[in-house]
């Protein structure tokens, strides 16, 4: 029973880091204006959009187990206090602003209208932090971050990551030299 | 009574989501960017056109009311016999 | 002081021009104190049926009425005098040579519209109507209790837009922003701002003293009273005139000295105008109604001759790639369409025309209009639109021969 609690957690984890990922890569390809005739550009920010919505499933249930699993004896105060838990402190607690970070970029886009573009843009650069304090509380914390499949997902997720966003820079800086190409850039101001 | 769609041009960069959800409404020019089709939008269409503002990722679609939008748009001063320039120059905005 | 005022000398009577600003003290004793007639004042300039001298031509007392609905004693007035239109020079020569009427016009619009603040917008490198406008300022500081502080303006086409004005006031930077708000609801401070051109300020400050029945007096056509032009290119005298609306070009060419040479086209109204061909030359009345009922535009009261031998295509692509190069690059439409309009135009002019050239020109132009977040495209677009019907034989032998019709070397003139 416990091992089930403990692999739950556990999958979980990956699950949510894996999906994490998956929606950066998404919101960069986004921003990037990826492209592929037949594929309409808004499945990109949608899939985006809704893969982030469940991801908060799987963070959900990651967090809820681990904190209330007999076995971790880690409690509910670990979980919503970061760096309070005895338990590999340190990487623990950056799952907890890595999950805090999360919630604060969906809570802005929900409620986008309301919270108006500047602020919901201004929460959503948040989520390149958010990112790599889960992949250290998945390498420092996760019993798994030893094993060798850990690592390897864990690569992946790197490697998609730092490619994604290496496109990101190369097609928005390709997306503004086209516009200088056409008008030079030039300051209205005295 | 009715809704149209009002896009913010200094906010709008060219993504162009918005015609590919609501491509009855909006149409791409040249460079790709959004042309609106003027008019209320009907009814049925609505959910569409909805679906177009959530998508722009820079928020520059917004649903206006048809009534409101066009007085206010106006402006204080209707053209006294000027119809040509009103339109057309700088000052206005 | 009962200076017998001409019906086309108003603004400009007294002192020639060429004396310099007209000091406060023989502003007054030709023009008597400054008139208080408050609030009321909004009717008076409502009935006179003054039309802004911006460019736009918006009735002036249902733009003070605007923003005294919303002032609350709050409001701003900003005088403008950034006159953007690089041709233009109306504005920069009233100011250097009467100043303290356009102060007089902007405290009027304060005291009416309920102002607490005074602004003088005027363009940085017009160095004479920035120290004429300085200097009327210190003169009147006590006389007044309302603050006046100058504000120099970028130099720059779309300085003059109101969101512009505003936009740069209050943060330095000079590009239009997106409307809502408009400056009438939110503007300097976030308070109802009344940005007027100093012209028309000037020719309230004149209705304040003699009343909207004597600016009736002024003008033949259906537009009562006086404006101020510039005469540029092919002319003997070029420079500022004020004319009584309804004079025609022709008269207007004769007093400036006449055209130095055939005159192809005429550029009415600035680069937001458009042309207008040689053989209408004569008959052209200047009144922005019968204007607009021909599809002109009166404008800024730019007039530009074009001679004769000089090329309107090579005279539209230099304008359209003067427009491209004063986009605020805020707006795709204006960028790339501009720019694709400009790059297109030279082409053409150069002989060097790509198939399509001509039929893209005509549709782009179609398409910009009213996309961008000022009305900078549409401008440029008009005038191109305009262009492609006058020059229209001109442009069709770019397109289709590759070649020009005037002598090379004087085919890249421009009025």
């Amino acid at each position: 029973m416990e091992s089930l609690l403990w692999y739950a957690t556990r999958g979980a984890g990956m699950v949510s880091l894996v999906l994490l990922t998956t929606v950066g890569c998404l919101g960069m390809l986004t921003v990037g204006r990826w492209q592929r005739p037949g594929w309409p550009r808004f499945l990109t920010a949608e899939l985006h959009s809704n893969l982030a919505l469940l991801s908060i499933v799987f963070l959900l249930i990651h967090v809820l187990i681990a904190a209330l699993d007999p076995y971790t004896s880690l409690g509910l105060a670990s979980a919503l206090v970061p760096f309070s838990s005895p338990y590999r402190q340190f990487w623990l607690g950056l799952g907890g602003v890595s999950m805090y970070l999360v919630a604060a970029v969906i809570a802005t886009s929900l409620l986008r209208n309301r919270v108006g573009r500047r602020t919901w843009r201004a929460v959503h650069w948040l989520s390149y932090a958010a990112w790599p304090l889960a992949v250290m509380h998945t390498v420092g914390t996760g019993t798994d971050g030893g094993t060798a499949w850990g690592l390897l997902l864990v690569g992946g997720c790197v490697v998609a990551i730092v490619a994604s966003l290496a496109w990101r820079v190369a097609a928005t800086r390709a997306t503004r030299a086209e516009m200088d190409a056409v008008l030079p850039a030039r300051r209205v101001a005295s | 009574m009715g809704e149209r769609l009002a896009i913010d041009r200094i906010r709008c960069d060219g993504y162009g989501m918005c015609a590919e959800m609501f491509p009855e409404g909006i149409e791409l020019d040249d460079w790709g960017y959004p042309i609106l089709r003027a008019g209320t939008i009907p009814d049925r269409l609505l959910p569409l056109a909805r679906r177009a503002v959530e998508v722009c990722p820079v928020l520059a679609l917004r649903l206006v009311d048809t009534l409101i939008a066009n007085r206010s748009a106006a402006g204080p001063a209707q053209t006294a016999g000027t119809a040509g320039i009103g339109s057309r120059t700088g000052s206005r905005t | 002081m009962s200076v017998v005022v001409t019906s086309a000398e108003r603004l400009l009577a007294g002192p020639p021009v060429e004396a310099g600003a007209e000091s406060l003290a023989a502003h007054t004793a030709r023009l008597g104190p400054l008139p208080r007639p408050g609030t009321d004042f909004i009717a008076v300039v409502e009935r006179s049926g003054l039309l802004g001298r911006g460019g736009a031509g918006f009735l002036v007392g249902r733009k003070w009425r605007a923003v005294a609905d919303r002032a609350a004693g709050r409001a701003v007035v900003v005088a403008n005098g950034a006159e953007g239109e690089p041709r233009s020079s109306k504005d920069r020569t009233l100011m250097a040579a009467r100043p303290h009427l356009v102060l007089d016009g902007a405290l009027l619009a304060a005291s009416a519209v309920g102002a607490e603040e005074v602004i003088v917008y005027v363009g940085a490198d017009h160095r004479a109507a920035v120290a004429a406008m300085q200097r009327a300022i210190e003169e009147r500081d006590s006389a007044t209790r309302l603050p006046i502080r100058l504000v120099e303006a970028p130099v720059a086409y779309v300085s003059g837009e109101s969101s512009a004005v505003v936009n740069f006031i209050e943060s330095g930077d000079g590009r239009p922003t997106a409307s809502p708000p408009h400056p009438r609801d939110r503007g300097v401070a976030g308070r109802p701002t009344l940005v007027q051109n100093v012209e028309s300020l000037a020719q309230a400050a004149l209705i304040a003293r003699y009343g909207d029945d004597w600016y009736a007096t002024a003008g033949r056509g259906p537009t009562s009273g006086t404006a101020l032009v510039t005469i540029s290119g092919a002319i003997a005298r070029p420079g500022v005139h004020e004319i009584e609306y309804g004079t025609t070009l022709a008269e207007l060419v004769a007093a400036a000295g006449g055209a130095t040479t055939d005159i192809e086209a005429v550029l009415l109204g600035g680069y937001f105008g458009g042309w207008v061909g040689a053989d209408d030359l004569r008959e052209v009345p200047l009144d922005p109604a019968l204007l607009a009922g021909r599809g002109a535009s009166f404008g800024c009261g730019l007039i530009g001759l074009l001679p004769g031998d000089s090329c309107g295509v090579w005279a539209t692509a230099r304008i359209m790639t003067y427009m491209a190069g004063e986009s605020a690059r805020q707006c795709g439409p204006c960028i790339f369409g501009l720019g694709a309009m400009a790059e297109t135009t030279r082409r053409l002019a150069a002989g060097s025309a790509a198939d399509g050239d001509l039929d893209n020109l005509a549709r782009w132009a179609a398409q910009i209009v009213g996309r961008g977040g000022c009305h900078h495209p549409d401008g440029a677009a008009g005038l191109l639109t305009g262009a492609l019907s006058i020059f229209s034989s001109e442009f069709e032998l770019h397109q289709r021969e590759r070649r020009c019709s005037r002598q090379p070397a004087t085919a890249r003139r421009v009025a």
